[in-house]
């Protein structure tokens, strides 16, 4: 009787056990993957060479040391792309076998007291340093640009200004029709956005974001958390051009709602308390692309993006629609009724998509480069348009680009 | 066209102005040709028409002039509806003039516009109730995962004893503590055992709570000096121990006096616990005479803090070496007696709180169950100071809470005088019978004497003759822009409701 007691007790423990172990366990994370594939973790190395110009100083160092604010400005990818490209093991010495090539030229550097860009001497810099590369090597002329790429992280990258209808006039510079751009601005069908540029993050320093991180179990409370201007007084008074009345349209529906936590505060825990909120509003500003989107992938707080047409840094490597959530301009009175309405499943969903390692990685620019990071996602894409269609390279003599395309004070030596 | 294109530079040279400094001449070539020079002299007349008026005219007179010519087809992002509240001037209907300055972005399609937006705003932009209901489910779901992902795993159930009896502050201390074990986010067994037997008061405040709750009586009645409390309330948790052992519940014993202030950290980091833990209590040490000026805590047990703990003390490799206690030196000459007199209650020198124990170490069979602790029968009736009298050996006590250094209840004794009468549950059902009106009013030149004894059970038509003595007095003066928040008395109401003004403007 003893032992059949046992065996009962016995088999009762091992099925019990079974059951426990058989549960569910919470998935922490979910492996991403764009619509390029699961391309987050290549290795560019081995996939592609380029070759770096050397240019004379006062393209890049020189304008560095005059204004040493640049490297933490959000425009700071351009420094920290060319430092990662000299030490990288893509690059190459050796012209001839180099697929890309990488022209140095720090066009965001020219800074007004407050920190702010100015992009009024850029085109002419820009011309400057193309006219230098072209005639002191011969790999310009053979494809005009089409194997070369810059970067330029400006508001409206290659147009060069920072108000959107002037920049719309400008067009993106025409020297750079052909090469490839590496730029944070990006919405579809705008003048400003080339078929085939490469959209990147803008830069958010990585050591300061680590330095701000609670732990994990720290529920989250916040249902929506949003940090930063909704009427721009200085250069709007009246209010409908900045964020084409969206972020106005936010205050004005949501100030008195307890579930949106939005004011135009600066507090020292603004990292923190985006880690205790479940959405993180990005909505555009008098450009569509800011650096919440990177702070709210970091953090873990799911970015809700208001901004028509945007296209995000890494589109093709990153599926945005899964991670975010897209709300149209047109909608944003709505906000409270279509965050309330997303099934709970769909939003740990996205949680757990963000708390991929990779993704986070994907958006950052550390020093030192680390592997997946945004560096080796900008290589990535590049390694994806490789290999160059052999129409690019033109004919002896043969010009496609119109030198003196622009208006007339572009013209002008730098 | 041109006035168009000199708006539109307008815009522009006052962002770069306000902006960044008077820069944009790089761009800009001087206008030399007199029509240029005709359309300045008009722009700067319009200009300073628009300071006069106090809004910018311009676009009313070219929507007027030009609207029939020049109605672009681009998408209509923003017009449709709506109420723009931008704030400040420009007020006249802005929402309809927007197609006479419109920039198409591109002409491939897009249907982003570059321009002067309306600011959209649906026509009650309040919070919707139950989407608020549903945002706060979200937040549960999303904090229930968190807890699943980071937090404890395999939490236990908790036991938590309690006991109570009948008197004035029993439903101020226990509904404390029943709103705590609520919040805990674990399963919770509440074990109330109150002296004096079962009875209806004590059942109708706990049954509320929603967890599972084991009620049972002490046959003897709460005595009237603390000595003797202590003593009962020891037996009171002997009998819940032994009613844990009987049962074989399964979890975490706590010891929650109904008195006590719980953190809901303390409930994540009893979990920790693997046979018998310890927490720090931090002793608020409390007078009833309110005459009596506060004590200059000198604690020597913590360094530098004037706040008495008890509790676990470690050495600096996290082993337990000792006791944090509490020093009643100070206050032996104050000391209370009995419940609800004016000296000082003082906890005893170790508090039951402190101390949390797996139920297992009750059973009498427990799998592997280690042999320290002494059986509760053996105890007798002479009762048991603290959990470490159930030891055999004190020093397997677990530090919890970083060894003592986070304190995560705390401890405190206020109770009424033994003879102070109190609504059971302290809830008023029936209507009182009279009511006196405070003699202060709101407004400082009515004269402050008011009808006294007025019964309310004759409310209604008692109202509008007070209201007509009072109105007659009351000079007319109008306040535009307060609010009245008294709703108690409906004269105010009705007052002030023809004063009220609309909404204020909007901050920006």
């Amino acid at each position: 009787m003893e032992f059949w007691k046992w065996v009962l007790v016995l088999i009762a423990l091992t099925l019990f056990g079974e059951i426990r172990i058989g549960a569910e366990q919470p998935r922490q994370t979910e492996r991403i993957s764009g619509s390029a594939g699961d391309v987050l973790e290549d290795d560019p190395v081995g996939r592609l060479k380029v070759f770096v110009y050397e240019l004379p100083s006062k393209y890049n160092k020189k304008i560095l040391q005059k204004d040493p604010r640049c490297l933490t400005h959000m425009f700071a990818a351009e420094i920290f792309m060319h430092r990662f490209l000299l030490s990288s093991p893509v690059r190459t010495l050796n012209p001839e076998e180099a697929d890309w090539f990488y022209t140095p030229v720090y066009t965001t550097c020219d800074l007004t007291p407050n920190g702010l860009p100015l992009p009024f001497k850029s085109p002419r810099m820009m011309r400057s340093a193309i006219q230098l590369i072209s005639s002191n090597w011969p790999y310009w002329n053979r494809t005009e640009g089409a194997d070369h790429f810059f970067v330029v992280p400006h508001d409206f990258g290659a147009c060069f200004h920072y108000q959107e209808e002037k920049a719309i006039e400008r067009g993106i510079l025409p020297l750079l029709q052909r090469a490839t751009l590496v730029q944070t601005f990006g919405q579809r069908n705008h003048v400003c956005l080339n078929e085939g540029s490469i959209t990147i993050p803008p830069y958010a320093p990585p050591q300061k974001m680590q330095a701000h991180l609670i732990p994990p179990d720290t529920p989250r409370s916040i249902f929506v958390y949003f940090r930063g201007l909704f009427y721009d007084v200085g250069n709007d008074p009246e209010g409908g051009y900045y964020a084409r009345g969206a972020r106005a349209a936010v205050w004005e529906n949501f100030k008195d709602n307890p579930l949106f936590d939005i004011s135009t505060e600066h507090p020292t825990t603004y990292y923190e308390d985006m880690q205790r909120a479940v959405f993180c509003l990005c909505p555009l500003g008098w450009a569509p692309w800011s650096p919440r989107l990177v702070e709210a992938v970091i953090f873990g707080c799911i970015p809700v993006i208001i901004a028509d047409d945007i296209v995000l840094p890494f589109a093709d490597a990153i599926p945005w629609e899964e991670i975010g959530l897209f709300v149209d301009e047109k909608d944003v009175p709505n906000l409270d009724t279509i965050l309330t309405s997303i099934p709970p499943e769909v939003i740990l969903r996205k949680q757990r998509l963000l708390a991929n390692p990779s993704v986070k990685q994907a958006m950052l620019f550390p020093q030192p480069a680390q592997p997946g990071d945004a560096f080796h996602q900008i290589l990535n894409g590049l390694a994806r348009k490789l290999p160059h269609d052999p129409s690019i390279y033109l004919k002896p003599g043969q010009t496609v680009l119109n030198w003196t395309a622009g208006p007339v004070g572009d013209l002008k030596p730098w | 066209m041109k006035q168009l294109a000199l708006l539109q530079q307008q815009n522009a040279n006052r962002r770069s102005n306000s902006f960044r400094g008077v820069l944009d001449g790089a761009g800009e070539g001087p206008i030399k040709s007199p029509a240029a020079l005709f359309w300045l002299i008009l722009h700067g007349l319009c200009c300073l028409i628009s300071l006069v008026l106090g809004f910018r005219f311009s676009r009313l007179v070219f929507f007027l002039l030009f609207s029939p010519t020049s109605i672009t087809n681009s998408s209509s992002t923003s017009t449709a509806t709506i109420i723009n509240l931008a704030g400040t001037l420009a007020n006249e209907s802005p929402a309809v003039l927007s197609p006479a300055n419109r920039t198409v972005a591109a002409t491939t399609g897009s249907r982003v516009v570059v321009g002067r937006h309306g600011i959209l705003i649906r026509p009650w932009p309040h919070p919707n109730p139950e989407e608020v209901m549903r945002a706060h489910r979200i937040l549960e779901r999303v904090q229930k995962e968190q807890r699943l992902q980071y937090g404890v795993k395999n939490p236990r159930n908790l036991i938590v004893v309690t006991p109570t009896y009948v008197r004035t502050f029993q439903a101020l201390h226990l509904t404390g503590v029943m709103h705590s074990l609520m919040n805990a986010p674990y399963e919770v067994t509440w074990i109330v055992v109150e002296a004096g037997g079962v009875t209806n008061e004590t059942a109708a405040l706990i049954q509320k709570s929603g967890i599972r709750t084991i009620h049972i009586g002490f046959d003897q009645p709460m005595p009237a000096t603390w000595a003797d409390r202590w003593r009962v309330e020891d037996l009171m948790r002997i009998l819940a121990l032994r009613l844990v052992r009987d049962r074989k519940l399964d979890g975490i014993v706590m010891f929650a006096d109904d008195s006590n202030m719980h953190s809901l950290e303390l409930f994540d980091e009893v979990q920790k616990v693997n046979w018998v833990g310890a927490v720090s209590v931090g002793i608020l040490v409390h007078s009833g005479d309110p005459e009596e000026p506060l004590p200059q805590g000198e604690n020597p047990d913590n360094e530098g803090s004037s706040l008495p703990i008890q509790g676990p003390a470690c050495n600096s490799s996290e082993k337990l070496v000792g006791w944090h206690t509490f020093d009643a030196m100070p206050y032996a000459d104050r000391s209370a007696v009995f419940i609800g007199d004016m000296g000082t209650v003082l906890p005893r020198k170790m508090e039951w709180a402190g101390f949390v124990l797996n139920s297992r170490l009750l059973w009498t069979d427990g799998v592997d169950k280690p042999d320290y602790i002494k059986d509760l029968d053996s105890l007798g009736n002479e009762g048991v100071e603290s959990p470490l009298s159930l030891l055999k050996d004190p020093s397997v006590v677990e530090p919890l809470g970083s060894c003592g250094r986070k304190v995560l209840l705390w401890w405190l004794r206020v109770e009424a005088r033994a003879d102070s009468k109190f609504p059971p549950g302290w809830v008023i059902n029936t209507p009182l019978e009279i009511t006196v009106p405070a003699k202060h009013t709101p407004w400082p030149d009515v004269p402050p004497e008011l009808p006294s004894n007025m019964q309310v059970t004759a409310a209604e038509h008692e109202q509008p003759l007070v209201e007509q003595h009072i109105v007659a007095k009351r000079p007319p003066k109008t306040r535009s822009k307060k609010r009245s928040s008294r709703s108690k008395k409906k004269r105010d109401a009705r007052e002030t409701e023809m004063q009220f003004s609309s909404r204020h403007q909007g901050e920006k």
